[in-house]
């Protein structure tokens, strides 16, 4: 199957407005069980302000939040699959710059050292576009996440290490979320990563923030960890926005990869409730868009 | 529990009665302030024209549509989606707005901290909190953008909004020493050796 460039930028163009606008099924089930269960009272208006909202951003045709965030693609190139890796990589970048042009969306990407806002919502490094490989018989898929600031700006790596066990981690994630309150946007999905370099438990917490509600770790202790440390996060009572109640998470997600014998690093990154995303997979029968 | 209906601008004894769980809908003018624009007054020298005395400001870069100008759209800018940014950021400049601006209600989500509570007590103002990340509805109380200063920052410009039952919004900080933020950051670090002892951490 050969992947046209063009095909690519347009549907790269869509996503980004997709996920701007249409909250994924997973995420709306979640904030109908954790309003089903709340006990605060503010909590519960909270809660029920951000359903509205969805409501509203559905029937109004409008952006769910004003935070167009960091644009980040997941490229996943199944079997078969035919593709200049290159013309890829632009066909996303025009795709994400004619978004924000046509729509138009808030640029939020400016230069680090500048602050210089080119209104494309792109520059050095952005859109994150990252590369992952299936089996899938002549399918690529693209998953588009536009990453608000609020959640992104509470980001934490603790190199811990072996003597530390995993009691450093279960602090470490508890110490975050108290850290930080409000700021977030709760409920979040906090996501964990645990293992790897540096570099790699970063991107393991990336990825476990952005993960689906209702899936779990592949691996077991991962998954044992994802339930006992989301019930400890909403049993500290910070609640959504901060302002006191249960609703504090929507789930912990963890991420696994092996480490150094002389290592045990974690990472945290989480994700508002605006948990936006958008995917589009490519076969022979044409692009379907999903979440 | 008392909700305060406010036309702005506003006095300095209207935001002093303002007490942590009222409720507050705002008409009229709403200023947009966050970090550029605000870098630019306080540690860039810049000024802006526009007179925020007795007014409220929410921390925002919103999502705007440039048309052509008109009596409803004087800027030439159309609002789309404007919503709310977290307030942390914005910690050093709470004082001086009110000092120096004399600006009473500052709007945003995630709350503010010792300082801006103190600036709150001292000058005579209130945080009032929005729910983050729920803009679509934010959008449905703007009237119009009125005008624009600095707009070379743009959208990290100084925007002046006419807002019409925005709200209701609650009083989370007040002048009084009140903070919910506080309050809840109190509760729950006060759980924390009780949640990592279930958890197994010795």
């Amino acid at each position: 199957m050969k992947i046209d460039a063009k095909q690519v930028e347009d549907v790269a163009r869509e996503l980004y407005i997709r996920a701007l606008k249409i909250l994924p099924p997973d995420v709306k089930e979640g904030f109908a069980r954790l309003a089903a269960a709340e006990t605060d009272a503010t909590a519960r208006k909270v809660l029920g302000t951000m359903i509205t909202n969805i409501r509203v951003a559905e029937d109004t045709e409008n952006l769910l939040c004003q935070d167009t965030g960091i644009p980040i693609y997941n490229v996943t190139i199944g079997r078969g699959v035919e593709v200049i890796g290159t013309e890829l990589k632009s066909a996303i970048r025009k795709g994400c710059e004619r978004a924000t042009r046509e729509h138009p969306l808030r640029s939020s990407i400016v230069h680090p050292i500048t602050r210089k806002n080119e209104h494309t919502s792109c520059g050095p490094g952005v859109p994150a576009i990252h590369f992952e490989f299936s089996d899938a018989p002549e399918t690529l898929v693209i998953e588009m996440v536009p990453k608000g600031s609020g959640s992104e700006n509470n980001s934490w790596l603790k190199m811990a290490i072996p003597a530390e066990g995993v009691g450093a981690i279960k602090t470490f994630v508890i110490d975050c979320v108290l850290e930080a309150g409000g700021k977030t946007c709760p409920p979040t999905i906090v996501g964990v990563g645990i293992g790897g370099t540096s570099d790699l438990c970063v991107a393991l917490a990336k990825q476990a923030a952005t993960r689906a509600l209702g899936t779990t770790s592949s691996d077991a202790e991962g998954a044992a960890l994802e339930k006992s440390l989301t019930e400890a996060v909403n049993s500290l009572g910070v609640g959504p926005q901060g302002l006191g109640g249960d609703s504090t998470a929507f789930a912990v997600h963890v991420e696994i990869a092996a480490t150094h014998i002389t290592m045990n690093p974690v990472a945290v990154n989480m994700q508002c409730h605006s948990a936006r995303r958008a995917s589009a997979s490519f076969t022979p029968a044409g692009v379907e868009y999903g979440f | 529990m008392t909700h305060h209906a406010f036309t702005m601008p506003i006095t300095e004894p209207q935001a002093r009665a303002l007490r942590v769980n009222d409720t507050v809908t705002l008409e009229g003018a709403l200023y947009g302030i966050r970090d550029a624009n605000l870098i630019a007054i306080f540690d860039k020298g810049r000024k802006t024209r526009f007179d925020m005395n007795g007014h409220a400001a929410i921390h925002t870069a919103p999502n705007v549509r440039k048309v052509p100008v008109s009596a409803q759209n004087p800027t030439g800018y159309e609002p789309m989606c404007v919503g709310t940014t977290t307030s942390a950021r914005m910690e050093r400049f709470t004082a001086p707005l009110l000092e120096q601006h004399g600006l009473r209600l500052i709007i945003g989500k995630g709350g503010l901290g010792a300082g801006s509570l103190a600036a709150f007590a001292k000058w005579g103002g209130a945080y009032l909190a929005i729910i983050g990340g729920t803009a679509a509805l934010e959008t449905t109380w703007i009237e119009a953008i009125e005008d624009v200063d600095l707009d070379d920052l743009n959208p990290e410009s100084i925007w002046k909004f006419r807002v019409r039952g925005f709200g209701p919004l609650l009083v989370a900080m007040d002048s009084h020493g009140a903070s919910l933020y506080d309050e809840v950051d109190r509760k729950a670090r006060a759980r924390r050796e009780n949640t990592l002892a279930r958890l197994g951490v010795k």
